[in-house]
Parts: structure tokens; C-alpha cells; sequence
């Protein structure tokens, strides 16, 4: 009878090894991933009883969750809801958050694997939860002259710190007021969250790093010429035929020069000045010597074809991989199918402004638990290396011979040499055009890099140009960063 | 022979016997443990979830530990040599119960007798005074043996009392439940200790027969049909009313039971291997045409699918069970301080869910460990026992517990498809915890007639002198 016991002990033993394993798996390994099902209100009730963590710019809070006497315990409240509606994104009780609500929502909601001790302490001590602080990069002042330099445009603004990475203005418009997204009674949440997502202007997209990006017209030309000074084949004063019109082969369509004559005088034109003015021609003709493999590898290292986390989440830049002889061409100057946000394009103009050493966009100037434990701090970090220093140096005088005395005059600050680059791309036959200017300042020593795209043509069709309307725009927060 | 040398020779034997009242103190102090953990954790439910303390439930719960005294005692009367590990491990189980059915009441508004946990407290003490009943009335367990027959009838009748009209009645889908009156009471749980009797009786008296004579097909040893008709007859009357009433998961447990006690009372490994078989070919079967059990394997296989998660009877309470579990993670939310409300059935079938929640994995473990403890002192009865019917039926008590816990905590935690059980002690109902009440005192009777056997320890300082020991 012994034997038999045994065997059935060890059964019992078994069977018990079984749910002591189930419940690990459950309650440790699994857990992060049930916790994030949609399906859980369990997650939902938690958030309600936590104290959600303040989000804050220069030490003031931009979002801050306010006690208030209902079952869900505390209001998140927006105190300058437009300016900042790209930054902070939305949060909701029931319909997902974005932007930094939604990025680091671990955080701010104290749920993070980093402040396990804290939470632990929490259930030991019988206090509700708290969420960390997060701490923006955000200069409000630059921020503040962003959003007044963009005005009644469609369009987004971003400025970035060269030498660390730390995004100091982040502008979208049209903006929307999170506070009537963040409200407790579900029904007027939906439907006012209706309301945006059916609004053709699209106020919930971060123009900045997301939406359907436009395409970046000549501001892409700095990558075309980055990818040939780096080919070692070219160099700023190599020289292209200056034709009127270039027949566009495989159709029976011609590329022009946006103002329509020759490229200057003369039979050929530099690729230096063909950047100052900012030349279709010569452009394409580089494009369709260089090929698209180069420019391709060149645009992915600049951070083309790859999302980022700045902590949310970009949507990636595009240059196609396979591209036809015309794309190529047209390609090399920005049309065709390329995209590009303004984040992508403000980064191009850092790494050309920081001797060829892009570093890591970021928003997140530090994380501090509810302890004042510093859960995580702004460390520069290099994202690559796409150009050499020379190419750098190169491109950096092709962009202030741009702005000094050539198609990005508008950009110009008295007593400061400012880098930049236009931009005025087609969107197809009649519709406005997409007006950019990327660049930086001091061109010598660089403290900010910005994008600024214009949507819709800046209210004037198809007569806007990126000088007229987004060169103004970037000079604004460039000066409230030099002058601040 | 000189009174000198005789003298020598008696104390050089030094009998140690063992000394009842020793193990009696070791229980009653895990008992104050036992008892203060179920104190404090209706008081932290209550500061948990409501923010004050509601002292006159508290003052049941310490009736509750009265009480519990009151069976310590009992068993320093009528069994000074039982276990002393089984009161206080029960004790525990039972007071996070009441706390956490309680808790779960509260989160639901319910106050007084509405609330479940009140009711679990009564239920307790009417279990409490049962099972010292039965350690009064049962002095030695061996009359068990006499009345086997007597608790096969009454087993099979307990299985039949819910198929009468007006009395019994379908909750869930199972038609399981008496009710009188304000009262609900589920008999099937007490079949469950009287077919546990019987097993162990019959499979005593008749096990050389079952053992010794058979015949030979495919290799395997048959017993003759006479020896093993009556337990067949049994076994296929308590499915076919378990089939019936559908109620698979106390079918499965009876299965496990008879094969269990047929496999140590035999030693005949083909009895596990023909009732597997069965077990999986019925199950199989079960699971194709019957559509609540395929439910329940579909809903076991891919809980998150939506297809399952919305049907009716699909996965929605295994889902929210886990969403539970996941919730509390390694150290729990604290007491009264979760959403186990949010599961449906929290306080009955996902009580483990709801404890895994508040509690998290560290008490879960917890939880286990003190029911391997309870289901060891049961195997240690079958291991240590004198008499094989007391063995027999100490292994097969100890191990529906066993099985009914894998059952149940399995079914919530997906390792098998789910089958409504109740968690013993732990759940609400009261059928269930006056059962698993008189199988504990059961086990306390068995335990004590183990420990009552007078043993003889060697002096070592006795042996080392070489001399022979010579026992009563």
C-alpha cells in the first residue's frame, strides 16, 4: 500500500506543482500583458484612484490632475490646453491617451517597473498611488513664439536643441483643448472626441512628427547633396548643364526651375549655387548621376524610413526603396513620393549644424517620482553619425549663402548668420503647395535647429513659397531662442 | 535476582511515550496565530475597502475564534493525540474566506445578512459545532467501517435530494441546490464524504478478492464482476445523476476518488490506466456533444478570442479572473483594496482570484502551501495508520480535497478547462464548508488513533549502553 501512496503523493505534488507554476505565470510573467488588454477595467479603476503625475515645463505644470469629489477621484486639468495640445496629447478615462498621456502613461500613472518599490510602499502604508512628474524640454518661451509665428497657418513647428537633442518647441495646428477630452462623463468625451476626428483640419494630429506627412520639396535637396559631397564624386563646385527645362524622361513632361529661366546665367551651374537658389534643375541631373541607392542610404541615415520615440512614437519619414529613372529625379529635390515630418527635417538641419553628429530627439527633461527620486534624466545620446564633418562644413555654407543671399532671405537676423533651406513643394496639379524651411543659428556654433511646414499653401494657394510664408515663421523662434 | 541489579535493568529502559498534551500546546498556539490572522484580516478588509472598522463583525469573527477554541478543547477531551497542525491550517483558510466573501459584499453595498460573508460566519460556526459533533459521536473511526453500506445509501440519496421537485433547484445551469426556506444547501458535497466511507470500507473488506482473483485480458488483471459489481454500480449511479444534473466538475471528482482509492487498496496500476482512458474518451465525447462543455473547452483554449469573451457562458468570467490575478500581481493590492468585485462570482467560484488579487502571488503561494500541509497530514494518515480502513479513507479524504483544490484553482488559472467547484474553506456556501468541516475532524479522529498507538523511543543513551529494549 506504501508504493502506492507514494506514486499518488507525488500526483498530488504534481498537480500542485502545476498551479503554483499557472499562478507565477499569471500573476508575474503575464501580468503586463493582461494589465494592458483593453478589456480590463480593472487597469481603468486603477488609473481613476492613482494620483496622476503632473507634467510640467520649466517647474510650472501643463497638465495636473485635480482632486475633485466624484468616483474617479481627480480631474486632469490642461492649463494652456492649445499651445500645448501636441505635446501633452490627450487623456482619457476610457478612450486611450496620446502624446505624452499616452508615451509615458507608466510613468505618470506610477505604474512603471521603475517605481515598483514606491507602489509597494503605497499598499504597506494605505496611501493611494502616485504617478512621477514628467519634466519637459520645452522652452515655454520658444515654445510660446512658435505657436505666435504660425498663427492662423495649418502647419507645425518644431525646434530642437542641436547639441543634446531636447526638443524645445513643439507646435501643431490647428491644436484642440484636451481638457474637453479629459472629462468624467463618457458620453460628451465621445462625442466630442467625434467632433475632432471628423474635423477635415485633423486638429488631433501632431503635424510635428505625425499625420499624413507632406512631401519636403527642396528642403530634401540638402540630402541629395549630402549623399554626393559624401560619394566623394561631386563637390560644392561641381558643375551641371543649366538647361530652362529638363525633359523628364518616360513622359512627355519637363522639370523647371521654380522661377522658371536657367539656373543664374551661364552654361553650367555649381551645386553650391544651385543649393543657394535652390535650383530644380541641376538638382535633378545630380539625383539621376548619384542613383537612388545613395540618396536612400543617405536619407536613412538621417533617420528616413524609421519611426522614433521622442518618447511617442513618429511616423516614419519616407524615400522609397525602388524608384524608376523620372521618381529618381524628381526624388532629388523632394516630390515624388518622398515624405517627411518636421521632426525628420529639423533633424537633417541638426546633424548638419553639429558637425555631422545627429543626436536623439527627446522631449523628457527627467522623470521624478512622488520621493523626488530621479526616476530618469535627459542624457544626450548620439542617434548617428550620417555626414562627415567636411560635408557638414560644406552644407552649412551652402545654407547661410541660402539665407545671406539667396532663397531663404526672409529668414535672415540682423547680427546673426542663420543657416537654412526653403522649401515649396507640389502636391499635385492645382492643390496649394506644402511650404517648409528647415535650418539653424548661430551657423558658426548652433544652439537650435527648427522645421517649420505650412500646409495648404499658407492660405495662398498656389502662390505661397516656403521663403514668403515658413522662412518668416522659423526666423521668429530662432530669434526667441538667440534672444531670450 | 538481587533488587540492586533489577533496578538497574528498569531504569536503563527509559519508555518515552509520547506526551498528548504537548502536541495540544502546539496547537493551541498556532491556533492564537491562526485565529489573529483571521481577526486582523476581516479588520483590513474592512479598513481597506470602507475606511472604518464595523465592530460588530469583527465581534462574530472572534465568536468564530471562540468557537474554534471550543473544538481545541474537544480534542484535548476525546482525541488528546490528534494532529495539531490541521485545526490551525483550516482556521487560516477559513478566516480569509469569511474575510474575503465579506469584502467582496461590501464592494456590492450589501450589509447584515445580505452580505455573503455574514452568512459564511454562520455557516462556519454551524460547521465548527458539526464537526465537534462528529469528534464527540465518532470516538473510534473503525464503526465507520460497519456502516458502509448505510453511507452508500445516503450517498446516492444525498446525489438524488436536488432532482426532487419543489425543494430542489437549477442555479447556473446545475440542478444541485436544495433550498428551504431562506437556506440553500448543496447535499452532493456531503456525498462526497459519504461515498469517501464507503470506498474505504468496501475496498477493505473485499480488496483480497479484488486483488487476488481476476482474470487475465490484454495482460491486465479483471476482478470478478461480484467482487467489483457494487462499486460500479455506485460509481455509474453517481455519474449518471452527476451527468444529469450537469455538474462535471463534482463528477470528476468522485472519478478521481474511486480510481484513487481502487488504485491503493489494489495496487493495480491498470485501474489508473483503464480509468484515464475512460476519463479522456468521456471527456472527449462530452466536450463534442454537449454544448456547455465544449463551451468550456473553447473558452479554456482561447479565453481572449472575442468570439469567446462575448458569449454567453464564454470566457468573460476566466478573463476577468485573470485581469484579477494580473492585477495583483507578486505582492497583491492589500486586503480591500482591489476590484475582485469586477469577476463575477467573486465570492464563490473565483474566490481565488479575488485572494490572488488582494493578496498576490506571495499569498496565493500561501494559500497553497497551507492546503499541501492540510493534504499531507491527510497522506500521513495512510503512511503512519495502523489499520487499513482508517488508511484508506484518511488517503481518500486528503485527496478529494486535493483534487478538488487542482480542479478548481486549475480551472481559474487555465491549466485545465473550467468546472464549477467550490475552493475548499475558502468559498461561499455553506454545504461546501460543513463538508469539508466533517472530513477535517474526520482526519483529526483518524490522526488520533495514529498517534494513539503506544510507541517505544530508544534512550539513546540506553542504546549506546548496547542493552536490549523491550517495549509493552
Amino acid at each position: 500500500m506504501n508504493k502506492e501512496l507514494k506514486r499518488v503523493s507525488i500526483v498530488v505534488l504534481l498537480m500542485f506543482v502545476a498551479l503554483f507554476t499557472s499562478t507565477s505565470v499569471i500573476q508575474v510573467f503575464a501580468a503586463d500583458e493582461l494589465r494592458a488588454d483593453g478589456r480590463n477595467s480593472r487597469t481603468l479603476f486603477a488609473s481613476y484612484s492613482a494620483e496622476r503625475g503632473p507634467i510640467l515645463v520649466n517647474g510650472e505644470p501643463i497638465a495636473l490632475s485635480v482632486p475633485v469629489d466624484d468616483v474617479y477621484e481627480f480631474q486632469r486639468t490642461y492649463t494652456f490646453p492649445d499651445i500645448y495640445s501636441a505635446v501633452t496629447g490627450y487623456f482619457t478615462l476610457n478612450q486611450g491617451n496620446t502624446g505624452i498621456e499616452g508615451s509615458l502613461n507608466d510613468y505618470l500613472s506610477g505604474t512603471s517597473n521603475s517605481q515598483f518599490l514606491d507602489q509597494v510602499n503605497a499598499i504597506v502604508t494605505g496611501q493611494n498611488p502616485k504617478g512621477a512628474a514628467v519634466e519637459l524640454t520645452i522652452d515655454p518661451i520658444v515654445q510660446q513664439a512658435a505657436w505666435d509665428a504660425l498663427g492662423d497657418n495649418q502647419g507645425a513647428v518644431i525646434a530642437i536643441d542641436t547639441k543634446t537633442g531636447a526638443i524645445l518647441a513643439m507646435v501643431s495646428k490647428p491644436a484642440f483643448d484636451p481638457n474637453g477630452l479629459a472629462g468624467h462623463d463618457t458620453d460628451q468625451v465621445i462625442a466630442a472626441y467625434e467632433q475632432l476626428l471628423s474635423d477635415p483640419s485633423g486638429p488631433l494630429y501632431n503635424r510635428t512628427i505625425a499625420g499624413p506627412l507632406n512631401p519636403p520639396g527642396s528642403t530634401f535637396k540638402l540630402i541629395t547633396a549630402a549623399a554626393a559631397l559624401e560619394s566623394r564624386q561631386f563637390t560644392a563646385d561641381s558643375q551641371f548643364a543649366n538647361p530652362v527645362q529638363l525633359p523628364l524622361p518616360q513622359s512627355s513632361n519637363f522639370i523647371t526651375n521654380s522661377g522658371g529661366g536657367t539656373c543664374g546665367g551661364g552654361e553650367t551651374v555649381s551645386m553650391f549655387d544651385a543649393m543657394r537658389l535652390s535650383c530644380n534643375i541641376p538638382f535633378a541631373e545630380l539625383g539621376q548621376a548619384l542613383g537612388t541607392r545613395d540618396i536612400l542610404q543617405q536619407a536613412m541615415k538621417f533617420g528616413f524610413n524609421s519611426s522614433m520615440e521622442v518618447p511617442m512614437e513618429s511616423t516614419a519619414s519616407v524615400y522609397p526603396r525602388a524608384l524608376d529613372v523620372p521618381q529618381n529625379m524628381l526624388s532629388a529635390f523632394g516630390q515624388s513620393s518622398v515624405r517627411a515630418s518636421p521632426l525628420q527635417m529639423a533633424m537633417v538641419s541638426m546633424a548638419i549644424g553639429n558637425g555631422g553628429t545627429l543626436m536623439q530627439p527627446t522631449l523628457v527633461e527627467s522623470i521624478t517620482a512622488p520621493n523626488l527620486t530621479v526616476l530618469q534624466s535627459l542624457q544626450p545620446t548620439v542617434y548617428g553619425q550620417p555626414i562627415s564633418r567636411e560635408t557638414a562644413a560644406t552644407l552649412t555654407q551652402m545654407m547661410v549663402a541660402s539665407v545671406s543671399n539667396g532663397a531663404g532671405s526672409n529668414a535672415r537676423i540682423d547680427g546673426v548668420e542663420v543657416a537654412g533651406k526653403t522649401g515649396t513643394a507640389e502636391n499635385g496639379e492645382g492643390d496649394p503647395y506644402t511650404l517648409w524651411f528647415t535650418g539653424f543659428a548661430p551657423a558658426n556654433d548652433p544652439r537650435v535647429a527648427v522645421a517649420v511646414v505650412v500646409e495648404n499653401g499658407g492660405g495662398l494657394n498656389q502662390s505661397g513659397t516656403g521663403n514668403g510664408v515658413a522662412a518668416p515663421i522659423a526666423k521668429k523662434v530662432l530669434e526667441a531662442v538667440l534672444f531670450r | 535476582m538481587s533488587e540492586t541489579s533489577k533496578s538497574t535493568f528498569t531504569s536503563s529502559i527509559r519508555l518515552k511515550l509520547r506526551e498528548p498534551a504537548r502536541l495540544r500546546n502546539l496547537e493551541l498556539v498556532l491556533l492564537v496565530v491562526a485565529i489573529g490572522i483571521m481577526i486582523s484580516a476581516m479588520a483590513l478588509v474592512q479598513l481597506g475597502a470602507q475606511g472604518v472598522i464595523d465592530a460588530s463583525v469583527l465581534l462574530l469573527t472572534v465568536v468564530l475564534g471562540v468557537l474554534i477554541l471550543g473544538m481545541h478543547v474537544t480534542l484535548r477531551i476525546v482525541a488528546p493525540d490528534a494532529d495539531p497542525l490541521i485545526l490551525p491550517v483550516i482556521t487560516v483558510l477559513n478566516g480569509l474566506g469569511v474575510a474575503m466573501i465579506y469584502r467582496i459584499g461590501l464592494a456590492d453595498d450589501a450589509a447584515g445578512w445580505e452580505n455573503a460573508g455574514i452568512r459564511q460566519i454562520a455557516w462556519t460556526a454551524l460547521a465548527i459545532g458539526l464537526a465537534i459533533g462528529v469528534l464527540l459521536v465518532i470516538r473510534n473511526h473503525r464503526v465507520l467501517l460497519r456502516y458502509r453500506y448505510i453511507a452508500m445509501f445516503s450517498g446516492i440519496v444525498l446525489l438524488l435530494l436536488p432532482m426532487l421537485p419543489i425543494i430542489g433547484v437549477e442555479k447556473n445551469g446545475a440542478r444541485l441546490w436544495l433550498e428551504l426556506g431562506p437556506f440553500s444547501f448543496q447535499p452532493g458535497e456531503l456525498a462526497k464524504v459519504a461515498l469517501a466511507i464507503f470506498f474505504a470500507g468496501y475496498l477493505v473488506s473485499a480488496r483480497d478478492s479484488l486483488s487476488m482473483v481476476g482474470r487475465k485480458v490484454l495482460g491486465m488483471t479483471f476482478p470478478r464482476a461480484r467482487d467489483l459489481g457494487p462499486i460500479l454500480v455506485v460509481f455509474a449511479a453517481s455519474m449518471l445523476v452527476l451527468v444529469f444534473q450537469r455538474d462535471l466538475g463534482t463528477a470528476l471528482l468522485y472519478f478521481g476518488l474511486f480510481l484513487v482509492m481502487l488504485y491503493v487498496a489494489t495496487g493495480r496500476s491498470s485501474w489508473i490506466v483503464l480509468g484515464l482512458s475512460l476519463f479522456l474518451v468521456g471527456a472527449f465525447v462530452a466536450s463534442r456533444t454537449l454544448s456547455y462543455v465544449g463551451g468550456r473547452v473553447d473558452a479554456w483554449l482561447d479565453p481572449f478570442n472575442p468570439e469567446n469573451f462575448d458569449a454567453i457562458g464564454g470566457s468573460y468570467q476566466l478573463v476577468q479572473g485573470l485581469f484579477g490575478l494580473a492585477d495583483g500581481g507578486l505582492i497583491g493590492t492589500g486586503l480591500g483594496r482591489g476590484r475582485p468585485d469586477i469577476t463575477p462570482l467573486a465570492e464563490s467560484d473565483y474566490i481565488i482570484s479575488a485572494l490572488g488579487e488582494e493578496l498576490g502571488l506571495i499569498g496565493l503561494f500561501a494559500i497553497l502551501g497551507l492546503y499541501l500541509l492540510f493534504i499531507s497530514r491527510g497522506f500521513r494518515i495512510g503512511f503512519a495508520g495502523q489499520d487499513d480502513f482508517g488508511r484508506l479513507l484518511g488517503v481518500g479524504l486528503a485527496f478529494v480535497i486535493a483534487l478538488q483544490i487542482f480542479v478548481v484553482i486549475g480551472g481559474v488559472t487555465r491549466v485545465i478547462p473550467l468546472t464549477g467547484l467550490t475552493t475548499p474553506f475558502l468559498a461561499a456556501g455553506g454545504s461546501s464548508l460543513v463538508a469539508n468541516w466533517i472530513i477535517a475532524a474526520l482526519l483529526l479522529r483518524l490522526s488520533d488513533s495514529v498517534r494513539n498507538q503506544p510507541r517505544l523511543v530508544i534512550d539513546p543513551r540506553a542504546e549506546a549502553e548496547n542493552r536490549l529494549v523491550v517495549g509493552q
